[in-house]
């Protein structure tokens, strides 16, 4: 059995100077302030000598706790291998390094302080800066003086821990593809204002403002402004549209290329051959307005990050041991026969068998169950477990990419793209569009040039112009974009806008059991065994108020009205149990090895925990993993016209319990492995079904990937979380068929604005037909058209967001 | 009305000067982070003069604190 850690109760508590936190286990004055623990006292320590108290005054406690944090300075060996410093730093040369952590402990304005002045802290820095919604800082350092190890380990010491993950090692992401279209942006709208000046004597072209000789060389000024908006700003809808025509397709794209097309060409003749004026202005607002509406569909969640996959939670390096030394390695050079040890709150990086000591393992990111799991020597452990206790050595039996739960990720689900969203609204109609916008344009093309070629030009080119379909083409990305900022603020983050409309096609739908539709906070505590009087009930309570075990915690719950007895010497063997003395009585809460059990009859399902007193067992807690409020009117609500399936790695204990729950109609399987999931889901898409996925843990990281739509359900948003389409905050788990069927409704607003685009392309066919639109009639009509579109689906979706209940607020 | 074609030539000018500032501003990642200079900005530049001002103000009270006791 693991060491015991005492705990010792304190009456009147303190709160730390650093971290503001209980002083609990000891208090430490320094300098006339309270410490909670000696890593407190040492950060500030540090701080104090290099003057850098200023710290203190910008936040109350500004630090985190330092207690649980591991101290051994080997653990950065990994970053002396040159190998390891090329792949983390973003630029090199004999004079600085430049390097980009995240340090997931930023959290305040002192934070950004004390990191934007570590120069001050060490020579070899030469500046820090924080990047706070992404918790990301970049320093760059003189690696004369310090080395990345010692850089790392100063951070560590003053309480920001780098979190240095395979992921980092792996790729650079960049995130310079968002500029290019703002770039875009920029260009065209400076085209669009300067082409609107030039363009003014035309507005007024019945009064004389100007002579003959400046309408001349506004005309070519805009010629000349208008060919950075046509080669640069609208080179993508050129290339889309080319690359949809040569898949024997027609998406939206297609209409406006030959709008942009006939309106520069046509502006180009007019103006060089006729002496006219001609269309510039109008290509320029056309191409701006486009832009602001791509730019407004790409909403993102900066501090969210929906791809991360086993490697973003693995260590990046592993403690071996060789010879009776230990060594600590990259966890890519961890080979199968290793021995390797893990430390409390470590990461079990491969699938190992257990050599020595206790495990005690948390599953709580691969499945979502919170309670952790006792192994003993000899057992297999599957990789991705967090050990909690003392130290366990273990011997390798898969290489880290191989493993049980790894292995998922070389499927070939995640080889591929999902693939786009392809029948959108907007792109199921542009065919019969263009096709019927071309046949209207040769129909007056045909008609006028029996009467006079002249007209019949200007009419067929009129056609194409004034329906170039800027209205229509903008309903799409604001409805879509509106949508996806209402359900941000309902909480529930979507990865891109094409997620909307695939959710408004789901027809099935399938639940991840353990942390999805159950919780940790919903657990079922009952109790069983002799009746505890108040007394038994009050040194229960003050055994697991100081215990953080989940267990513990859920009992807590239970006693949440009791006020805890004082009780002596209380001691906690991490994963077995709690001992205590009360009125020199000795009690133990715990599992049953821990407290003895020997012949207790018929123990309930679910995890149990004994309770005795001087050896006599008393009763026990039975904790059953509990529903989510309101999953039974969840899934009801779905269920109207979806079928429902629930998924789950556990055993099928619980199954009779669900099954009254759900109702007959939901299909349950229980036992499924990661890869069991992933195939499973993966059958129903080949069955032509519309996949609707949500789980929590990594091992639904492939059921996420498989369906149409997945999304990964979270305590903490911006925590952890498997890579997905979607990712919803638990709390809202509720609205998630408000959210389905608004996804529908987006999709109703979307055809009710293409109705009211229509509604302007007739009034503009109308008069192009006869050939009586002039440059000025477009350069009302269009922005018209599009700014009406933009207000009618932007208002439409927020007050029906706000009737749905999604919104406190209609604005 | 001439020196009209001069105007233009310089308001042409102007607005490209602007682009070319935006285009400087968003490569050298000024809009990259727009939250974080927000809290920056707050932060008092603490000189030595100031440090010294402030110790000096806690010294005068500790002699106060010392007077008042006696």
């Amino acid at each position: 059995m693991n060491k015991p850690i005492r705990i010792i109760p304190q009456q009147n508590k303190q709160s730390c100077y650093h971290c503001g936190e209980d002083c609990v286990d000891e208090n430490i004055d320094y300098d006339q302030k309270n410490f909670c623990c000696n890593g407190c006292k040492l950060v500030y320590q540090v701080l104090q000598e290099s003057d850098l108290c200023n710290y203190y005054d910008l936040n109350r406690n500004p630090g985190t706790s330092q207690k649980e944090i591991d101290k051994r300075s080997n653990r950065f060996d990994f970053l002396l291998d040159e190998e390891v410093i090329q792949k983390l730093v973003d630029f090199k040369d004999e004079k600085e390094t430049h390097i980009t952590f995240s340090i997931p402990m930023i959290h305040c304005a002192s934070c950004i302080w004390l990191l934007e002045n570590l120069h001050k802290l060490h020579q070899g820095i030469i500046s820090g800066r924080v990047d706070f919604i992404r918790k990301k800082v970049q320093i760059k350092f003189d690696p004369k003086w310090i080395d990345l190890k010692e850089l790392v380990l100063l951070l560590s010491k003053i309480g920001y821990e780098p979190s240095i993950s395979l992921a980092d090692f792996e790729k650079k992401t960049s995130i310079k593809i968002d500029r290019k279209l703002i770039y875009k942006l920029a260009v065209a709208g400076f085209c669009f204002g300067n082409m609107m000046f030039f363009s003014l004597p035309e507005y007024f072209s019945e009064t004389e403002l100007l002579g003959e000789g400046f309408k001349g060389l506004f005309n070519y000024l805009n010629v000349l402004l208008a060919l950075p908006v046509f080669f640069y700003s609208g080179s993508d809808y050129f290339r889309s549209a080319y690359l949809s025509l040569k898949g024997k397709k027609v998406n939206m794209d297609v209409p406006i290329a030959i709008g942009i097309f006939t309106l520069f060409f046509y502006s180009l003749f007019e103006i060089f051959l006729m002496g006219r004026e001609g269309y510039m202005d109008t290509l320029g607002g056309l191409v701006f307005f486009l832009l602001i509406g791509k730019i407004y569909q790409q909403k993102t969640y900066d501090t969210l990050s929906f791809d991360r996959d086993y490697k973003a939670y693995f260590p990046l390096s592993v403690t071996k041991i060789l010879k009776g030394e230990e060594a600590v390695i990259p966890l890519t050079k961890v080979e199968v026969g290793n021995v390797i040890r893990v430390r409390n709150e470590e990461l079990i990086p491969a699938d190992s068998i257990l050599i020595e000591g206790e495990a005690c393992i948390d599953y709580s990111f691969v499945t979502g169950e919170a309670v952790p799991v006792i192994k003993k020597k000899g057992q297999l452990i599957y990789a991705g477990g967090r050990q909690k206790g003392n130290a366990i050595t273990l011997a390798v039996q898969k290489s880290p990419s191989q493993g049980y739960l790894t292995d998922l990720w070389n499927n070939e689900t995640f080889e591929k793209e999902k693939p786009h969203g392809l029948n959108s609204l907007a792109n199921e109609i542009s065919g019969k569009f263009t096709g019927v916008v071309l046949l209207i344009a040769f129909l007056s093309l045909a008609f006028w040039s029996m009467h006079d070629i002249g007209i019949a030009v200007k009419a067929f080119t009129a056609v194409l112009i004034i329906t170039c379909p800027c209205a229509l083409a903008m309903s799409t990305p604001f409805t879509l974009g509106n949508t996806l900022r209402v359900f941000g603020q309902g909480k529930f983050y979507l990865k891109n806008a094409d997620v909307i409309e695939k959710l408004a096609k789901t027809d099935t739908v399938v639940f991840d059991k353990t942390g999805t539709l159950t919780a940790p906070s919903a657990a079922a505590v009952t109790y069983h065994g002799e009746r505890l009087s108040e007394e038994s009930k009050s040194i229960i309570k003050a055994m697991v108020s100081l215990s953080t075990h989940p267990l513990s915690n859920r009992i807590n719950n239970l006693l949440k009205e009791v006020k805890p007895a004082k009780v002596m010497d209380v001691q906690e063997w991490p994963g077995s149990g709690i001992q205590a003395t009360y009125l020199s009585q000795v009690v133990r809460l715990g599992s049953k090895e821990f407290v003895g059990v020997h012949n207790f009859d018929r123990p309930e399902e679910g995890n149990l925990v004994y309770f005795s007193v001087e050896g006599m067992v008393l009763g026990y807690f039975s904790i059953r993993s509990g529903l989510r409020n309101g999953v039974g009117r969840l899934i009801e609500e779905l269920s109207d016209n979806r079928s429902i399936h629930i998924i789950s790695g556990d055993s099928d204990h619980e199954a009779a319990s669900l099954r009254q729950l759900v109702g007959p109609k939901v299909r349950m399987k229980f036992n499924q492995s990661p890869d069991d999931k992933l195939r499973y889901v993966k059958k129903l898409g080949h069955r032509k079904a519309n996949t609707l996925m949500i789980g929590d843990g990594l091992n639904d990281a492939g059921a996420l990937r498989a369906s149409q739509v997945g999304i990964a359900l979270t305590e903490h948003v911006g925590h952890f979380s498997p890579a997905s389409d979607a990712i919803l905050d638990a709390s809202a788990l509720n609205l998630l068929p408000t959210f389905v069927a608004f996804s529908k409704t987006s999709r109703n607003i979307i055809k009710a604005s293409f109705g009211l685009s229509f509604a302007y392309n007739f009034v503009g066919i109308f008069f192009a037909v006869q050939g009586l639109v002039s440059p000025v009639f477009c350069a009302i009509l269009m922005p018209i058209s599009s700014i009406s579109v933009v207000a009618f689906t932007t208002l439409t979706t927020n007050f029906l967001a706000y009737r749905k209940g999604i919104k406190s607020k209609i604005l | 009305m001439e020196v009209i074609f001069i105007l233009i030539g310089i308001s042409l000018l102007l607005a490209l000067v602007f682009l070319g500032l935006f285009f400087r501003a968003m490569n050298k990642g000024q809009y990259d982070d727009n939250y974080t200079p927000s809290v920056r900005m707050l932060f008092e530049n603490k000189t030595k003069q100031s440090i010294k001002n402030t110790q000096t103000i806690k010294s005068k009270k500790n002699v106060r604190s010392n007077t008042g006791k006696v």
